[in-house]
């Protein structure tokens, strides 16, 4: 069978009818349209909101909680086997000895994470519940801290730094950045004196070198960053105090198994971003979800677009279909015939619907966008995946042969005679 | 002896719409390479239902169909569809041509469909048969815009392209005038005696039987000569 004539008879078919050809090929194109912006904009988004807890948080946090441990010394003397039988513990509720939640070893720790290949940084951490003293009232607060360098390389401390810089947390001694909301109860701006009190009772003055911004206003109210020195005199700890050490990898997905390996080879807790941050993994999913549901659903809409311009040919041009199986076209050949009307209704649909689900992506990409917890961000986000692009393709592809497909089946099984004995 | 162009072997064809009838009768004869036959008969006896049967179109019978000696009977679709295209030419009673294509690509199709010639011969073939029916003036035109006998020569020179072995005629000449009703009895004669073909055409024009080498008279669903 040669192609081209087919191609040709085809195209004389599509023109007979342009106009709902053209119809039925814009619903493809506005399908695939919706569906590759939809797409691009869902991904962008959950990029965007992955990205804010993938690369804002650690991907494992070692840090050493005080509580009890599992075996007591008692245990020995008590249990189940025979010889312990007759003994029983009452001993109830048992203190811990006084102890700070500190990790211990943790210069050595840091040292061999760091030379792990796994791992692309590591920030040590020391957590201070502090006292702000605002007049006579005392605002509860936590002051983290931190060596700013690497919590800005790691974490993007800077882009939550909306006033003052970041970097002076270093040069600046005795310094300390305040969280917005902090500031504005307590009246203060960047290079005003803050005084706190520490758990233990000291008071110390700090200079404020910054305001930050996370977004969450409970948030902005406790927290404020120091550098680490500062938080372990805060402390009254030495130099090696340190409660929390923040991994990440370059892997983020290694991070449950190399969590649970830290754990064990460093005696610590570890957490893993997987574990605390279940919640984004949940809602980037319906998000992709939904996406792909209300796309496909489009999709197939467009698809009954087809078959339905397509049934209608078939039944006004069954002269037509009878004359060419008269003239020697077979039922395979009258087939692939309506199959390829099909598929160029769909095709060049689907063509332009890529190019203007491109053209909408970009669009969206330069609506102004203004979230609260991310100052770097002005734009909605928008993935620009060739994947969905892929995606689109292929199921225009699809979903125009199957509606192709059916009504092409019927045309093929026309008899003929009836046709021509009809007329 | 050669063997027929086209041979009919106890042919039954019934019809079960709305009631059960027979309208072939064991109708059985043979067709000779250069032999140009007509069916005659009265209308509704059945003779587009035999010429149906014999385009191979349709294959709902009894009895046997043997085209150039091959039987028919148990091709596939595809293969009855080749046969058609390569072997048969059709005239049907009404003309059918495609209004989406001029009168010169109507003409081409078949031999596109075969495609066994260049594009380029073939439109030269198409040119030629056109001449021969002397419409090669109208050969750009699309069908809706000629007249119906013009039109019924137009889908005379389209049975012709590829030099079928046999042509059917369902009252080919049914639309034209005296002229050129002539002009295609002509025709048809000298494609039987110089190229050989076979042809059986369905008329109810008495003068136009007569001339022929052969008439076959049929009268309720049966072959009486
Ligand atoms: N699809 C059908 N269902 C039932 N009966 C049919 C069908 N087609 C034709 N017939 C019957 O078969 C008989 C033969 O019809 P056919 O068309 O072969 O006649 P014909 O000889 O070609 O007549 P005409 O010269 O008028 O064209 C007629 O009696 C007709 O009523
Ligand atoms: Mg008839």
């Amino acid at each position: 069978m040669k192609l081209p004539l087919l191609y040709d008879v085809a195209l004389s078919l599509l023109l007979a009818r342009g106009r709902q050809s053209l119809v039925a090929a814009i619903g493809v194109t506005f399908s695939i349209t919706m569906f590759i912006a939809l797409l691009s904009f869902m991904a962008g988004l959950n990029q965007l909101l992955d990205g804010l807890v993938v690369n804002r948080t650690p991907h494992i946090r070692l840090y050493n909680e005080v509580q009890p441990a599992p075996q007591q010394p008692i245990d020995r003397y008590s249990g189940l086997d025979a010889v312990h039988a007759r003994q029983h513990n009452f001993i109830r509720s048992i203190k811990p000895s006084d102890e700070l939640p500190r990790i211990r070893n943790v210069g050595a720790i840091i040292a061999a994470l760091r030379r792990d290949p796994r791992v692309r940084g590591v920030a040590p951490k020391t957590q201070a519940q502090v006292f702000y003293n605002v007049g006579t009232i005392n605002l509860t607060g936590t002051i983290s801290g931190i060596e700013v360098e690497q919590e800005d390389r790691l974490f993007a401390f800077g882009d939550y730094v909306t006033t003052g810089d970041p970097l002076s947390l270093k040069t600046v001694a005795n310094s300390i950045i305040l969280g917005k909301a902090a500031a504005d109860i307590m009246l203060v701006g960047v290079g005003d004196i803050v005084q706190i009190t520490t758990v233990k009772g000291s008071h110390v003055q700090l200079k404020v070198v910054g305001l930050f911004e996370s977004g969450l206003l409970e948030i902005d109210k406790v927290q404020s960053y120091t550098s680490l020195s500062t938080a372990q005199k805060l402390l009254g700890e030495a130099n090696n105090y340190v409660t929390d050490v923040q991994v990440k990898l370059h892997d983020f997905s290694l991070a449950p198994p190399l969590a649970k390996e830290y754990a064990q080879r460093y005696e610590v807790q570890a957490l893993d971003i997987q574990t605390a941050n279940s919640q984004f993994e949940t809602g980037t999913f319906i998000r992709t979800l939904i996406s792909y549901t209300v796309g496909i659903t489009l999709l197939i809409v467009a698809g009954f677009g087809i078959y339905n311009i397509l049934n209608m040919m078939i039944y006004e041009k069954m002269d037509t279909i009878a004359i060419l199986k008269a003239i020697g076209f077979s039922g395979a050949d009258v087939q692939r015939l309506f199959v390829v009307v099909a598929l160029a209704i769909g095709l060049s649909g689907g063509a332009a619907g890529l190019l203007c689900g491109l053209g909408l992506s970009v669009l969206i990409s330069y609506v102004p966008f203004h979230p609260a917890s991310l100052p770097t961000v002005h734009f909605y986000p928008v993935s620009f995946n060739p994947v969905f692009y892929g995606i689109g393709a292929v199921f225009s592809f699809i979903t125009t042969y199957l509606a192709g497909y059916f009504p092409a089946r019927k045309a093929s099984q026309v008899d003929p005679v009836d046709i021509i004995r009809g007329k | 002896m050669n063997t027929p162009a086209i041979e009919a072997r106890q042919l039954i064809k019934y019809f079960a719409d709305p009631v059960r009838v027979q309208v072939l009768h064991s109708v059985s004869f043979a067709l000779g390479r250069g032999e140009f036959a007509a069916v005659v008969g009265k209308s509704g006896c059945g003779k587009s239902t035999l010429l149906y049967i014999l385009s191979t179109m349709d294959t709902a019978y009894e009895g046997e169909l043997l085209i150039d000696g091959e039987p028919m009977r148990g091709k596939k679709e595809a293969a009855l569809a080749r046969v058609r295209n390569e072997q048969i030419g059709f005239v049907f009673q009404f003309h059918y041509l495609l209004n989406e294509f001029s009168v010169l690509r109507n003409v081409m199709l078949p031999a596109e469909k075969l495609g066994k010639l260049p594009g380029q011969e073939i439109e030269h073939r198409a040119y030629e048969k056109l001449k021969i029916l002397g419409i090669e003036s109208e050969a750009l035109k699309k069908p809706n815009q000629l007249s119906g006998g013009q039109k019924q020569r137009v889908a005379i020179a389209r049975a012709l392209i590829n030099d079928p072995l046999i042509i059917l005629g369902d009252e080919p000449t049914g639309n034209l005038d005296q002229k050129n009703g002539e002009i295609v009895f002509d025709i048809f004669k000298e494609l039987a005696e110089t190229y050989h073909q076979a042809l059986l055409i369905v008329t109810h024009d008495n003068d136009f039987a007569a001339k022929t080498h052969r008439i076959i008279e049929m009268e309720d669903g049966r072959i009486i000569q």
